[in-house]
Protein backbone atom coordinates (compact mmCIF):
# COMPACT_ATOMS: atom_id res chain seq x y z
CA UNK A 1 0.00 0.00 0.00
CA UNK A 2 1.51 3.39 -0.69
CA UNK A 3 0.58 6.80 1.03
CA UNK A 4 1.10 10.16 -0.13
CA UNK A 5 2.49 12.29 2.61
CA UNK A 6 2.69 16.38 3.01
CA UNK A 7 4.51 17.93 4.91
CA UNK A 8 2.80 21.66 5.73
CA UNK A 9 6.00 23.15 7.04
CA UNK A 10 4.44 26.13 7.64
CA UNK A 11 5.22 29.70 9.76
CA UNK A 12 2.37 30.78 12.34
CA UNK A 13 1.19 34.31 13.46
CA UNK A 14 2.07 34.26 16.95
CA UNK A 15 -1.06 33.57 19.61
CA UNK A 16 -3.32 34.30 16.27
CA UNK A 17 -5.33 31.13 15.76
CA UNK A 18 -7.58 32.01 13.10
CA UNK A 19 -5.10 33.42 10.79
CA UNK A 20 -3.33 30.14 11.63
CA UNK A 21 -6.11 28.39 10.79
CA UNK A 22 -7.08 30.22 7.60
CA UNK A 23 -3.14 29.20 6.38
CA UNK A 24 -3.98 25.42 7.83
CA UNK A 25 -6.92 25.25 5.56
CA UNK A 26 -5.08 26.24 2.42
CA UNK A 27 -2.21 24.19 2.51
CA UNK A 28 -4.83 21.19 3.53
CA UNK A 29 -6.91 22.24 0.26
CA UNK A 30 -3.40 22.21 -1.55
CA UNK A 31 -2.62 18.56 -0.52
CA UNK A 32 -5.73 16.97 -1.16
CA UNK A 33 -5.63 19.04 -4.59
CA UNK A 34 -2.35 17.09 -4.93
CA UNK A 35 -4.15 13.49 -3.92
CA UNK A 36 -2.04 13.71 -0.54
CA UNK A 37 -3.27 11.02 1.84
CA UNK A 38 -2.28 12.49 5.29
CA UNK A 39 -0.85 16.55 5.75
CA UNK A 40 0.86 16.88 8.97
CA UNK A 41 1.42 20.08 10.32
CA UNK A 42 4.48 21.07 13.12
CA UNK A 43 3.96 21.47 16.86
CA UNK A 44 1.87 24.25 17.98
CA UNK A 45 1.15 25.03 14.40
CA UNK A 46 -2.41 26.52 15.09
CA UNK A 47 -1.22 29.36 17.68
CA UNK A 48 2.81 29.62 17.39
CA UNK A 49 5.13 28.47 19.64
CA UNK A 50 6.51 31.16 22.62
CA UNK A 51 3.54 31.54 23.85
CA UNK A 52 3.84 32.26 27.14
CA UNK A 53 0.82 34.21 29.23
CA UNK A 54 -1.23 33.84 25.92
CA UNK A 55 -1.31 29.97 26.45
CA UNK A 56 -4.90 30.54 27.94
CA UNK A 57 -6.58 32.64 25.35
CA UNK A 58 -5.32 30.46 22.70
CA UNK A 59 -6.08 26.86 23.96
CA UNK A 60 -8.62 25.12 22.13
CA UNK A 61 -10.49 21.12 22.62
CA UNK A 62 -10.11 19.12 19.79
CA UNK A 63 -14.27 18.48 19.78
CA UNK A 64 -16.41 18.74 17.15
CA UNK A 65 -18.05 21.66 18.85
CA UNK A 66 -15.11 23.86 19.05
CA UNK A 67 -15.01 26.67 16.48
CA UNK A 68 -11.48 25.66 15.18
CA UNK A 69 -11.79 21.91 15.20
CA UNK A 70 -15.04 22.15 13.81
CA UNK A 71 -13.41 23.41 10.55
CA UNK A 72 -10.23 21.37 10.68
CA UNK A 73 -12.75 17.93 11.10
CA UNK A 74 -14.91 19.17 8.22
CA UNK A 75 -12.14 18.95 5.81
CA UNK A 76 -11.05 16.39 7.11
CA UNK A 77 -13.45 13.57 5.14
CA UNK A 78 -11.43 13.20 2.71
CA UNK A 79 -6.91 13.60 3.95
CA UNK A 80 -5.86 12.84 7.41
CA UNK A 81 -4.39 15.77 9.09
CA UNK A 82 -2.16 15.92 12.07
CA UNK A 83 -2.24 19.28 13.37
CA UNK A 84 -0.75 20.88 16.57
CA UNK A 85 -2.49 22.88 19.02
CA UNK A 86 -2.81 24.38 23.08
CA UNK A 87 -5.22 21.96 24.43
CA UNK A 88 -7.32 22.68 27.18
CA UNK A 89 -8.56 20.62 29.34
CA UNK A 90 -12.05 19.50 31.20
CA UNK A 91 -10.33 20.80 34.35
CA UNK A 92 -8.62 23.87 32.58
CA UNK A 93 -4.99 22.60 32.40
CA UNK A 94 -3.23 23.10 28.79
CA UNK A 95 -0.90 21.26 26.89
CA UNK A 96 0.98 20.90 24.00
CA UNK A 97 -0.96 18.79 21.86
CA UNK A 98 -1.11 17.32 18.52
CA UNK A 99 -4.40 15.69 17.42
CA UNK A 100 -4.78 13.65 14.45
CA UNK A 101 -7.79 13.87 12.42
CA UNK A 102 -9.58 11.70 10.35
CA UNK A 103 -12.98 10.75 8.14
CA UNK A 104 -14.25 13.44 9.99
CA UNK A 105 -13.22 12.20 13.46
CA UNK A 106 -10.44 12.98 16.23
CA UNK A 107 -8.95 9.92 15.75
CA UNK A 108 -6.24 10.41 18.92
CA UNK A 109 -4.90 13.46 20.58
CA UNK A 110 -1.24 13.18 21.83
CA UNK A 111 -0.26 15.40 24.89
CA UNK A 112 3.70 16.13 24.94
CA UNK A 113 4.99 14.20 27.49
CA UNK A 114 8.25 15.95 27.95
CA UNK A 115 8.28 19.41 28.04
CA UNK A 116 12.08 21.25 28.27
CA UNK A 117 12.45 23.41 30.45
CA UNK A 118 16.13 24.33 30.25
CA UNK A 119 18.23 26.94 28.53
CA UNK A 120 15.88 28.85 26.15
CA UNK A 121 13.03 26.41 26.72
CA UNK A 122 10.27 27.65 29.43
CA UNK A 123 7.57 24.93 28.62
CA UNK A 124 6.65 23.53 32.35
CA UNK A 125 6.17 27.07 33.42
CA UNK A 126 3.55 26.88 31.10
CA UNK A 127 2.00 23.88 30.40
CA UNK A 128 0.73 20.73 32.10
CA UNK A 129 2.93 17.26 31.39
CA UNK A 130 1.05 14.24 29.43
CA UNK A 131 0.88 11.37 30.97
CA UNK A 132 0.39 8.73 28.19
CA UNK A 133 2.62 7.62 24.92
CA UNK A 134 0.27 5.67 22.53
CA UNK A 135 -0.57 4.21 19.36
CA UNK A 136 -3.53 4.17 17.54
CA UNK A 137 -4.92 2.68 14.26
CA UNK A 138 -5.31 4.72 11.24
CA UNK A 139 -6.03 4.16 7.63
CA UNK A 140 -2.81 3.40 6.62
CA UNK A 141 -2.35 1.16 9.73
CA UNK A 142 -1.16 1.59 13.48
CA UNK A 143 1.39 4.92 13.95
CA UNK A 144 2.33 7.07 16.90
CA UNK A 145 2.26 10.81 17.31
CA UNK A 146 5.52 12.55 19.64
CA UNK A 147 6.45 16.35 20.09
CA UNK A 148 9.55 17.43 19.65
CA UNK A 149 11.21 17.04 23.23
CA UNK A 150 9.17 13.88 23.20
CA UNK A 151 11.39 12.29 21.04
CA UNK A 152 14.65 12.93 22.65
CA UNK A 153 13.82 10.51 25.02
CA UNK A 154 14.37 6.72 23.59
CA UNK A 155 11.75 5.47 25.71
CA UNK A 156 8.75 7.24 23.73
CA UNK A 157 9.79 5.75 20.11
CA UNK A 158 10.35 2.61 22.11
CA UNK A 159 6.60 3.13 23.85
CA UNK A 160 5.04 3.45 20.48
CA UNK A 161 7.34 0.29 18.55
CA UNK A 162 5.79 -1.76 21.45
CA UNK A 163 2.14 -0.26 20.52
CA UNK A 164 2.18 -0.98 17.74
CA UNK A 165 3.19 2.03 15.92
CA UNK A 166 5.20 1.53 12.23
CA UNK A 167 4.43 4.98 11.39
CA UNK A 168 6.50 7.76 13.62
CA UNK A 169 4.62 10.99 13.26
CA UNK A 170 7.33 13.80 15.00
CA UNK A 171 6.21 17.48 15.05
CA UNK A 172 8.59 20.21 16.29
CA UNK A 173 8.86 24.01 16.61
CA UNK A 174 12.85 23.55 16.82
CA UNK A 175 14.78 27.16 17.69
CA UNK A 176 17.67 26.63 15.31
CA UNK A 177 21.00 26.90 17.53
CA UNK A 178 24.75 26.34 17.62
CA UNK A 179 26.43 28.02 14.33
CA UNK A 180 29.72 26.36 13.37
CA UNK A 181 31.62 26.25 10.16
CA UNK A 182 29.03 23.29 9.38
CA UNK A 183 26.36 24.18 6.25
CA UNK A 184 24.01 23.66 9.00
CA UNK A 185 23.02 24.14 12.58
CA UNK A 186 24.19 22.01 15.20
CA UNK A 187 20.02 21.58 15.67
CA UNK A 188 19.53 20.54 12.26
CA UNK A 189 21.81 17.97 12.22
CA UNK A 190 20.92 16.74 16.29
CA UNK A 191 17.98 16.15 14.81
CA UNK A 192 18.12 14.91 11.16
CA UNK A 193 20.36 12.16 12.80
CA UNK A 194 18.13 10.73 15.70
CA UNK A 195 15.73 10.88 13.10
CA UNK A 196 17.47 8.98 10.57
CA UNK A 197 18.67 6.04 13.60
CA UNK A 198 14.87 5.54 15.01
CA UNK A 199 13.86 4.57 11.40
CA UNK A 200 17.18 2.60 11.25
CA UNK A 201 16.53 0.53 14.80
CA UNK A 202 12.84 0.61 14.79
CA UNK A 203 13.07 -0.45 11.47
CA UNK A 204 9.52 2.37 10.86
CA UNK A 205 8.35 4.91 9.18
CA UNK A 206 9.86 8.51 10.42
CA UNK A 207 7.82 11.45 9.68
CA UNK A 208 9.11 14.54 10.96
CA UNK A 209 7.10 18.02 10.65
CA UNK A 210 9.20 21.46 11.64
CA UNK A 211 8.42 24.60 11.62
CA UNK A 212 9.87 27.75 9.94
CA UNK A 213 9.61 31.91 11.15
CA UNK A 214 10.49 33.92 12.94
CA UNK A 215 9.63 34.40 17.07
CA UNK A 216 11.32 37.41 18.41
CA UNK A 217 15.30 36.31 17.88
CA UNK A 218 14.16 32.77 18.00
CA UNK A 219 14.82 31.40 14.43
CA UNK A 220 12.93 28.10 13.38
CA UNK A 221 14.47 25.87 10.32
CA UNK A 222 12.21 23.70 8.93
CA UNK A 223 14.12 20.69 7.39
CA UNK A 224 11.14 18.31 7.57
CA UNK A 225 11.86 14.97 6.52
CA UNK A 226 10.62 11.48 6.04
CA UNK A 227 12.87 8.48 6.51
CA UNK A 228 12.01 5.08 5.63
CA UNK A 229 12.36 1.63 7.43
CA UNK A 230 15.75 1.16 6.17
CA UNK A 231 17.00 4.58 7.40
CA UNK A 232 16.96 5.96 4.12
CA UNK A 233 16.10 9.20 3.18
CA UNK A 234 13.18 9.75 1.10
CA UNK A 235 12.24 13.69 1.58
CA UNK A 236 13.59 16.83 2.85
CA UNK A 237 11.75 20.51 2.82
CA UNK A 238 13.88 23.19 2.46
CA UNK A 239 15.65 25.16 4.99
CA UNK A 240 14.25 28.08 6.77
CA UNK A 241 11.17 28.68 3.79
CA UNK A 242 7.64 27.42 4.35
CA UNK A 243 6.91 24.51 1.92
CA UNK A 244 4.41 22.10 0.84
CA UNK A 245 6.82 18.70 0.69
CA UNK A 246 5.04 15.37 -0.98
CA UNK A 247 6.64 12.19 0.23
CA UNK A 248 5.07 8.88 -1.26
CA UNK A 249 5.79 5.95 1.06
CA UNK A 250 5.33 2.41 0.30
CA UNK A 251 4.19 0.30 3.14
CA UNK A 252 5.51 -2.50 1.60
CA UNK A 253 9.10 -1.69 2.33
CA UNK A 254 8.08 -2.40 6.40
CA UNK A 255 7.82 -6.22 4.89
CA UNK A 256 10.87 -5.97 2.93
CA UNK A 257 13.06 -4.20 5.63
CA UNK A 258 12.18 -6.46 8.61
CA UNK A 259 12.49 -9.80 6.89
CA UNK A 260 16.25 -8.74 6.89
CA UNK A 261 16.51 -6.95 9.86
CA UNK A 262 13.86 -8.80 12.34
CA UNK A 263 14.50 -6.39 15.14
CA UNK A 264 11.08 -6.28 15.86
CA UNK A 265 10.71 -9.79 16.48
CA UNK A 266 13.95 -9.96 18.50
CA UNK A 267 13.15 -7.74 21.11
CA UNK A 268 12.79 -8.62 24.55
CA UNK A 269 9.64 -6.71 26.13
CA UNK A 270 9.65 -9.06 29.13
CA UNK A 271 13.51 -8.64 29.67
CA UNK A 272 13.14 -4.97 29.61
CA UNK A 273 10.84 -5.15 32.00
CA UNK A 274 12.55 -7.53 34.34
CA UNK A 275 15.51 -5.48 34.61
CA UNK A 276 13.81 -1.97 34.64
CA UNK A 277 11.78 -3.29 37.58
CA UNK A 278 14.87 -4.40 39.30
CA UNK A 279 16.12 -0.94 38.29
CA UNK A 280 13.55 1.20 39.98
CA UNK A 281 13.69 -1.04 42.61
CA UNK A 282 17.05 -0.30 43.54
CA UNK A 283 17.49 2.10 46.59
CA UNK A 284 20.32 4.01 45.24
CA UNK A 285 18.14 4.57 41.72
CA UNK A 286 15.28 7.21 41.97
CA UNK A 287 15.69 9.34 39.13
CA UNK A 288 13.37 10.64 36.85
CA UNK A 289 9.17 10.43 37.33
CA UNK B 1 38.16 22.80 14.84
CA UNK B 2 38.08 26.05 15.80
CA UNK B 3 34.68 27.19 17.98
CA UNK B 4 34.46 30.68 16.38
CA UNK B 5 34.46 29.47 12.86
CA UNK B 6 31.12 30.10 10.95
CA UNK B 7 29.72 29.14 7.98
CA UNK B 8 29.42 32.89 7.09
CA UNK B 9 26.53 31.68 4.08
CA UNK B 10 24.31 30.34 7.21
CA UNK B 11 24.91 33.45 9.69
CA UNK B 12 24.10 35.43 6.25
CA UNK B 13 20.56 33.89 5.17
CA UNK B 14 19.44 33.56 9.14
CA UNK B 15 20.48 37.05 10.14
CA UNK B 16 18.23 38.67 6.96
CA UNK B 17 15.51 36.74 7.72
CA UNK B 18 15.23 38.00 11.23
CA UNK B 19 15.49 41.51 9.94
CA UNK B 20 12.73 41.16 7.61
CA UNK B 21 10.82 39.60 9.84
CA UNK B 22 10.84 41.80 12.50
CA UNK B 23 10.76 44.96 10.40
CA UNK B 24 7.84 43.82 8.31
CA UNK B 25 5.87 42.08 11.27
CA UNK B 26 5.35 45.34 13.02
CA UNK B 27 4.67 46.80 9.76
CA UNK B 28 7.67 48.76 8.91
CA UNK B 29 9.59 48.13 5.39
CA UNK B 30 12.67 50.51 6.22
CA UNK B 31 15.10 51.04 8.45
CA UNK B 32 17.45 53.11 10.34
CA UNK B 33 21.62 52.91 11.65
CA UNK B 34 23.87 54.93 13.06
CA UNK B 35 26.81 54.26 10.34
CA UNK B 36 30.60 55.19 12.68
CA UNK B 37 32.58 53.33 9.65
CA UNK B 38 33.74 50.63 12.22
CA UNK B 39 33.38 47.01 11.16
CA UNK B 40 30.05 46.62 13.59
CA UNK B 41 27.88 48.80 11.88
CA UNK B 42 28.79 48.20 8.75
CA UNK B 43 27.81 44.60 9.01
CA UNK B 44 24.27 45.93 10.51
CA UNK B 45 24.22 47.91 7.33
CA UNK B 46 25.03 45.51 4.79
CA UNK B 47 22.65 42.70 6.20
CA UNK B 48 19.74 45.68 6.50
CA UNK B 49 20.49 46.59 2.94
CA UNK B 50 20.47 43.08 1.54
CA UNK B 51 16.98 42.03 3.53
CA UNK B 52 15.22 45.05 2.71
CA UNK B 53 16.65 46.98 -0.61
CA UNK B 54 19.15 49.76 -0.09
CA UNK B 55 16.27 52.22 -0.92
CA UNK B 56 14.94 51.14 2.73
CA UNK B 57 17.94 51.61 4.64
CA UNK B 58 18.89 54.97 5.82
CA UNK B 59 22.32 55.48 7.26
CA UNK B 60 22.75 58.15 9.47
CA UNK B 61 26.73 59.70 10.23
CA UNK B 62 26.71 61.46 12.95
CA UNK B 63 30.34 63.21 13.55
CA UNK B 64 31.23 65.39 16.63
CA UNK B 65 33.72 68.12 16.07
CA UNK B 66 36.50 65.34 17.19
CA UNK B 67 35.74 62.39 15.39
CA UNK B 68 38.09 61.32 13.07
CA UNK B 69 37.95 61.80 9.32
CA UNK B 70 38.87 58.13 8.56
CA UNK B 71 35.31 57.35 10.55
CA UNK B 72 33.57 59.87 8.17
CA UNK B 73 35.32 58.20 4.78
CA UNK B 74 34.67 54.86 6.13
CA UNK B 75 31.22 55.16 6.55
CA UNK B 76 31.39 56.71 3.05
CA UNK B 77 32.53 53.52 1.87
CA UNK B 78 30.17 51.60 3.39
CA UNK B 79 27.42 53.89 1.95
CA UNK B 80 28.62 53.61 -1.59
CA UNK B 81 29.10 50.11 -1.29
CA UNK B 82 25.64 49.07 -0.50
CA UNK B 83 23.67 51.69 -1.74
CA UNK B 84 21.93 53.04 0.97
CA UNK B 85 20.47 56.15 1.67
CA UNK B 86 22.37 58.55 3.75
CA UNK B 87 22.13 61.89 6.30
CA UNK B 88 25.23 63.32 7.81
CA UNK B 89 24.16 65.18 11.13
CA UNK B 90 26.57 66.41 13.27
CA UNK B 91 25.91 66.61 17.04
CA UNK B 92 28.42 68.66 17.90
CA UNK B 93 26.14 71.55 18.70
CA UNK B 94 23.56 69.18 20.99
CA UNK B 95 26.40 67.88 22.57
CA UNK B 96 28.41 70.86 22.99
CA UNK B 97 25.08 72.56 24.30
CA UNK B 98 25.20 69.77 27.86
CA UNK B 99 29.26 69.87 27.79
CA UNK B 100 29.83 73.34 27.77
CA UNK B 101 28.09 73.76 30.72
CA UNK B 102 30.35 71.65 32.71
CA UNK B 103 34.09 72.95 32.21
CA UNK B 104 35.75 70.09 33.80
CA UNK B 105 33.87 67.22 32.02
CA UNK B 106 35.82 63.63 32.47
CA UNK B 107 36.35 62.45 28.99
CA UNK B 108 34.17 59.31 29.87
CA UNK B 109 31.52 61.57 30.67
CA UNK B 110 31.59 63.03 27.43
CA UNK B 111 31.80 60.13 25.32
CA UNK B 112 28.56 58.69 27.15
CA UNK B 113 26.63 62.41 25.83
CA UNK B 114 28.15 61.40 22.56
CA UNK B 115 26.77 58.35 22.47
CA UNK B 116 23.18 59.58 23.75
CA UNK B 117 22.94 62.14 21.37
CA UNK B 118 23.41 59.71 17.99
CA UNK B 119 20.84 57.89 19.97
CA UNK B 120 18.48 60.45 19.81
CA UNK B 121 19.48 61.51 16.42
CA UNK B 122 18.55 57.97 15.35
CA UNK B 123 15.16 57.86 16.79
CA UNK B 124 14.43 61.52 14.79
CA UNK B 125 15.33 60.05 11.82
CA UNK B 126 13.68 56.58 12.90
CA UNK B 127 10.44 58.78 13.02
CA UNK B 128 11.37 61.14 10.25
CA UNK B 129 12.09 58.38 7.52
CA UNK B 130 9.99 55.91 9.13
CA UNK B 131 12.26 53.36 9.90
CA UNK B 132 13.00 50.99 12.94
CA UNK B 133 16.61 51.71 13.90
CA UNK B 134 18.83 48.56 14.30
CA UNK B 135 21.61 47.44 16.27
CA UNK B 136 25.21 47.37 16.09
CA UNK B 137 26.85 46.36 18.89
CA UNK B 138 28.16 42.99 19.00
CA UNK B 139 28.20 39.79 21.54
CA UNK B 140 31.59 40.91 22.49
CA UNK B 141 30.84 44.14 23.66
CA UNK B 142 27.29 43.84 24.79
CA UNK B 143 29.56 40.59 27.07
CA UNK B 144 31.96 42.87 28.72
CA UNK B 145 29.73 46.24 28.91
CA UNK B 146 31.41 48.05 26.86
CA UNK B 147 28.89 50.71 25.54
CA UNK B 148 26.52 53.60 26.47
CA UNK B 149 23.35 52.75 27.94
CA UNK B 150 20.56 54.26 26.59
CA UNK B 151 23.44 55.33 23.99
CA UNK B 152 24.53 52.93 21.06
CA UNK B 153 23.21 49.97 23.13
CA UNK B 154 19.58 50.97 22.15
CA UNK B 155 18.07 49.68 18.91
CA UNK B 156 14.76 48.38 18.10
CA UNK B 157 16.43 44.93 17.47
CA UNK B 158 19.91 43.69 16.72
CA UNK B 159 21.15 41.52 13.96
CA UNK B 160 24.18 41.05 15.29
CA UNK B 161 24.22 40.47 19.09
CA UNK B 162 25.28 37.40 19.01
CA UNK B 163 28.24 36.99 16.94
CA UNK B 164 31.74 37.65 18.85
CA UNK B 165 33.74 40.31 16.70
CA UNK B 166 36.10 37.80 15.55
CA UNK B 167 33.25 35.55 14.10
CA UNK B 168 31.48 39.21 12.64
CA UNK B 169 34.85 39.71 10.92
CA UNK B 170 34.17 36.72 9.15
CA UNK B 171 31.09 37.52 8.01
CA UNK B 172 31.95 41.16 7.00
CA UNK B 173 34.31 39.64 4.80
CA UNK B 174 32.40 37.37 3.71
CA UNK B 175 29.66 40.12 2.47
CA UNK B 176 32.38 42.35 0.77
CA UNK B 177 32.78 44.96 3.90
CA UNK B 178 35.55 46.54 2.74
CA UNK B 179 38.91 45.30 3.72
CA UNK B 180 40.29 48.63 5.16
CA UNK B 181 37.30 48.66 7.73
CA UNK B 182 37.61 44.89 8.56
CA UNK B 183 41.30 45.36 8.92
CA UNK B 184 41.88 49.02 11.19
CA UNK B 185 41.90 48.68 15.31
CA UNK B 186 38.07 48.99 16.49
CA UNK B 187 37.94 52.53 18.31
CA UNK B 188 34.38 54.19 19.90
CA UNK B 189 36.12 57.15 18.84
CA UNK B 190 34.70 59.48 21.41
CA UNK B 191 37.70 61.20 21.78
CA UNK B 192 41.32 61.24 19.98
CA UNK B 193 43.67 57.89 19.64
CA UNK B 194 40.37 56.02 22.00
CA UNK B 195 40.93 52.37 20.89
CA UNK B 196 38.70 49.43 22.38
CA UNK B 197 41.83 46.86 22.91
CA UNK B 198 43.62 49.86 24.29
CA UNK B 199 41.41 50.89 26.82
CA UNK B 200 40.09 47.16 27.35
CA UNK B 201 43.57 46.21 27.77
CA UNK B 202 43.32 42.83 25.60
CA UNK B 203 42.42 41.97 21.94
CA UNK B 204 39.45 40.76 20.88
CA UNK B 205 41.13 38.03 19.53
CA UNK B 206 42.27 37.15 22.78
CA UNK B 207 38.87 37.58 24.42
CA UNK B 208 36.75 36.06 22.21
CA UNK B 209 38.15 32.93 22.75
CA UNK B 210 37.74 33.25 26.36
CA UNK B 211 34.23 34.38 25.95
CA UNK B 212 33.75 31.48 23.79
CA UNK B 213 35.17 29.01 26.59
CA UNK B 214 33.13 30.77 29.26
CA UNK B 215 29.80 31.37 27.96
CA UNK B 216 29.24 28.69 24.61
CA UNK B 217 30.75 26.07 26.07
CA UNK B 218 30.25 26.98 30.40
CA UNK B 219 33.62 26.14 31.35
CA UNK B 220 34.30 27.71 35.09
CA UNK B 221 36.85 30.37 35.29
CA UNK B 222 38.90 27.32 37.14
CA UNK B 223 38.70 25.38 33.79
CA UNK B 224 39.82 28.20 31.54
CA UNK B 225 42.79 28.59 33.66
CA UNK B 226 43.31 25.19 33.25
CA UNK B 227 43.31 25.51 29.55
CA UNK B 228 45.84 27.87 29.39
CA UNK B 229 44.17 31.68 30.34
CA UNK B 230 45.97 33.68 32.47
CA UNK B 231 44.06 34.01 35.61
CA UNK B 232 44.14 37.85 35.70
CA UNK B 233 42.81 38.23 32.28
CA UNK B 234 40.10 35.95 33.38
CA UNK B 235 39.11 37.34 36.59
CA UNK B 236 39.15 40.64 34.89
CA UNK B 237 36.91 39.30 32.05
CA UNK B 238 34.31 37.48 34.82
CA UNK B 239 34.06 41.20 36.79
CA UNK B 240 33.26 42.80 33.25
CA UNK B 241 30.88 40.56 32.52
CA UNK B 242 29.19 40.40 35.96
CA UNK B 243 29.39 44.28 36.86
CA UNK B 244 28.15 45.42 33.18
CA UNK B 245 24.94 42.71 33.16
CA UNK B 246 22.61 45.96 34.42
CA UNK B 247 23.60 47.29 30.70
CA UNK B 248 21.92 43.76 29.39
CA UNK B 249 18.56 43.85 31.38
CA UNK B 250 15.21 45.75 31.71
CA UNK B 251 15.49 48.36 34.89
CA UNK B 252 13.72 46.31 37.35
CA UNK B 253 10.19 46.84 38.31
CA UNK B 254 9.40 47.08 42.04
CA UNK B 255 6.81 44.20 42.38
CA UNK B 256 3.59 45.36 44.35
CA UNK B 257 0.55 43.90 42.68
CA UNK B 258 -0.36 40.42 41.32
CA UNK B 259 1.20 41.13 38.19
CA UNK B 260 4.27 42.89 37.24
CA UNK B 261 5.59 43.56 34.02
CA UNK B 262 9.11 41.49 34.20
CA UNK B 263 8.12 39.26 36.41
CA UNK B 264 4.50 37.51 35.64
CA UNK B 265 3.69 39.52 32.66
CA UNK B 266 5.37 37.54 29.77
CA UNK B 267 5.00 38.09 25.93
CA UNK B 268 7.35 38.32 23.57
CA UNK B 269 7.73 41.59 21.70
CA UNK B 270 6.60 39.84 18.58
CA UNK B 271 3.02 39.44 20.68
CA UNK B 272 0.45 40.53 17.93
CA UNK B 273 2.30 41.39 15.09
Amino acid sequence: MKVKLALAQINTKLGVVESNLEKHLDYIQRAKNEGADLVIFPELSLTGYVLQDLVPTVAHRATADDPVFKELLATSRDIDIVVGFAEEDVRNRFYISSAYLSLGKVAHVHRKVYLPTYGLFDEGRFFAWGDSVEAFDTRFGRAGILICEDFWHTSSPYLLWMDGADLFLFTSASPGRGLTSAPELSTAHWVESINQAYASIFTSFVIHSNRVGFEDGLHFWGGSTVFDPNGELLAKAPLDDEALTYCEIDLNQLHRTRARLPLLRDERTALVQRELMRILKRDDSRSGR
Amino acid sequence: MNGLDINTDLARSILTGFIRSETTRSGFQKAVIGVSGGVDSAMSCFLAAEALGPENVLAVRMPYKTSSQDSLDHAQLVIDATGVQSVTIPITDMADGLINQFPDMAKLRMGNIMARCRMIVLYDQSSAFGGLVIGTSNKTEILLGYSTQFGDAASAFNPIGDLYKTQLRQLAHAMGVPQVIIDKAPTADLWIGQTDEGELGFTYAEVDKLLYLMVDERYTPDECVEAGYDRKFVETVVKRIQRYHYKRVMPPIAKLGNRTIGYDFLYLRDWGT
